[in-house]
């Protein structure tokens, strides 16, 4: 028996194996997948709101999916400031113009992108968000300018109904 | 040892043991030799033993009538404090006994690296330990959440956000920690489900932790291998259980002291608010015990980098039986180390202090000195003292020193001896 030969035996232990590990993976696959969100909560996949009674240079804030949305009515400043910002100075680059359609309404995530928390409004060092957990400044177009947040704030998937109603999601 | 051939004296006893030998067990715990030198630091096993069942037997009563639902929880929180007949007793020693727990872990931990308790042939216990230490940290803040109030919301937020620093796959996993999109009431029920079961996990380490720690027996002051039963023994019982009950009833005083005359003084008041997900209190700073490593992670100003640097001032705890090169166990021997052990002392004070102030200023640069230094600790001061490091000798037993004198001091007597005669 010094050379190996392949005979009905191993390719018993090899099926044995294959069809064993197969059915492990297909009896382990629906416990971790109970933990995805459920039918329920994508069933709130989307949400309107009424912005008639938003004044210029105010904010309103929206439960969408459980999380904060930020809307707010941009003054002429802080349009001007948003839009005079060169890309290079940002450490994620994108330009006010794709991340508010409309100028005056700029509608995001209000969902600090380093750990989660909710920003306050006008306050931090360029006039938009800052972040009280850990320390991050948002400019008036919600994109990150200082502290530990990787990426600016997220604008979701939004679109005007009508001139009064914002449809989220 | 006599636990091996154990003989109960009694029929029944020895019909019972031969078909389990329960009573062996018993003989050997009673019997089990202990280094007679133990002082009181060697007394936080036996008080985490206590902590760990006090944690169990609450936790039990608490979730009897706790409700876990995000519109019902805090208030079956609220229910537990004024309605149940002594609720606020029995929730009250649950949170504050949190706090004792990792107060006595972290006491049994930095007597460990005092007197080098992890290194060989005791890394297993070393090794199970730090298992413990996480699975307590888990623990400890999945029961945090519990409550729902703004802190229980907002900390669940941030710490479940740090695995969305993982790349591609890391937003993926956060969704799936949730159960939706944000931390909500799927969150609430499986936090409650796993808080249950950890400490039962827990208990079964402990059993191995202790296991692992009767095959080479304890390490003692001195920190030398010892022979086993000998001159340099007791017996554990009555001995040691004598001396750990009383240092336990010292524990159950400090203990009693929080429960009842400041239940509330480790506690955040925010947490009195119930979970608002619209709000992020000003301040979220984590429990007293988690502080060090949460001013690790902010002193890192890049995200990624900052979870791993807070994770790795953990795990690298269980890399030390290999980080630190040197022989001799104990830092009464080595004096260089002794110095350093005591400046970690400190920096782990600092990093925990800056943890609870904000990440500004000073306190940013205090934090990434400390951080800095602590890494430096492990990864360079260790592995080098080992070597250049000169020792004091030591002893080759715990009783020769006060009988007899150092062999060694005797041989340094003889060889100036001989430089006289020269």
């Amino acid at each position: 028996m010094s050379e190996k030969k392949t005979n009905r035996r191993d390719f018993l232990f090899t099926a044995t194996y294959a069809v064993g590990a197969v059915g492990v993976g297909a009896t382990i696959w629906p416990m971790i997948d109970q933990m995805n969100p459920d039918a329920s909560v994508k069933a709130l996949a989307s949400t309107e709101v009424d912005v008639s009674s938003v004044n210029v240079g105010k904010t309103i804030t929206v439960l969408w999916r459980g999380k904060p949305v930020f809307i707010r009515r941009r003054t002429q400043d802080e349009i001007a400031e948003a839009r005079s910002v060169k890309l290079e100075d940002l450490k994620h680059p994108e330009n006010d113009e794709d991340r508010a359609k409309d100028p005056e309404w700029l509608v995001m995530l209000g969902v600090c992108t380093h750990l989660g928390c909710v920003p306050l409004d006008q306050k931090g060092d360029y006039n938009g968000w800052f972040c009280p957990c850990h320390g991050s400044h948002y400019d008036t177009s919600g994109r990150i300018r200082k502290g530990p947040a990787p990426t600016n704030m997220e604008i979701p998937k939004y679109e005007f109904v009508n001139a009064n109603t914002i449809k989220i999601g | 040892m006599s636990d091996h051939n154990y003989q109960p004296q009694s029929k029944f006893g020895k019909w019972f043991n031969d078909r389990l030998p329960l009573l062996t067990l018993a003989n050997h715990l009673t019997d089990y030799p202990t280094p007679k030198n133990l002082n009181y630091w060697w007394t936080f096993g036996g008080i985490l033993t206590f902590c760990l069942i006090t944690q169990i037997v609450t936790g039990l009563v608490l979730a009897m009538h706790y409700i876990a639902h995000a519109d019902m929880a805090f208030d079956s929180v609220e229910h537990i404090m004024r309605d149940v007949n002594y609720g606020w007793l029995i929730r009250y020693i649950h949170a504050n006994g949190a706090s004792m727990f990792f107060l006595a872990v972290y006491i049994h931990i930095f007597r460990s690296l005092f007197y080098g308790s992890y290194k060989s042939p005791r890394e297993i216990i070393w090794i199970i330990g730090i298992i413990i230490y996480l699975l307590m940290m888990a623990a400890a803040f999945m029961g945090y959440v519990l409550p729902w109030g703004q802190m229980s919301f907002w900390g669940a937020t941030v710490i479940t956000n740090l695995f969305s620093a993982i790349p591609l796959v890391g937003e993926g996993i956060v969704t799936w920690l949730w159960g939706g999109y944000s931390v909500d009431n799927p969150t609430l029920t499986r936090f409650f489900t796993l808080h249950y079961l950890i400490p039962f996990l827990i208990l079964g380490l402990v059993v191995l932790h202790i296991w692992a720690l009767h095959v080479p027996g304890n390490n003692n002051p001195v920190g030398i291998d010892i022979k086993k039963p000998s001159k340099d023994t007791v017996p554990f019982h009555p001995y040691i259980v004598i001396k750990d009950g009383f240092a336990l009833l010292m524990f159950m005083i400090v203990f009693a002291f929080f429960v009842f005359y400041t239940p509330n003084i480790l506690g955040h008041a925010d947490n009195y608010i119930e979970a608002d997900p619209l709000v992020t209190p000003a301040h979220i700073v984590p429990e007293w015990y988690l502080l060090p490593f949460y001013a690790i992670l902010r002193s890192v100003p890049d995200k990624l980098l900052g979870v791993v640097a807070m994770l790795s001032a953990i795990l690298i705890l269980a890399a030390l039986p290999w980080l630190d090169t040197s022989k001799i166990r104990s830092a009464v021997f080595r004096p260089l180390y002794k110095q350093f052990y005591w400046i970690l002392v400190a920096d782990v004070l600092i990093l925990g202090y800056v943890g609870a102030m904000p990440a500004e200023g000073l306190y940013l640069l205090i934090a990434r000195i400390a951080t800095a230094y602590y890494f430096l600790h492990f990864l360079v001061i260790l592995p080098v003292l080992g070597f250049k490091e000169r020792t004091l000798p030591i002893p080759l037993s715990i009783t020769e020193p006060i009988l007899g004198g150092s062999p060694n001091l005797a041989a340094a007597k003889i060889e100036k001896g001989l430089d006289k005669l020269k």
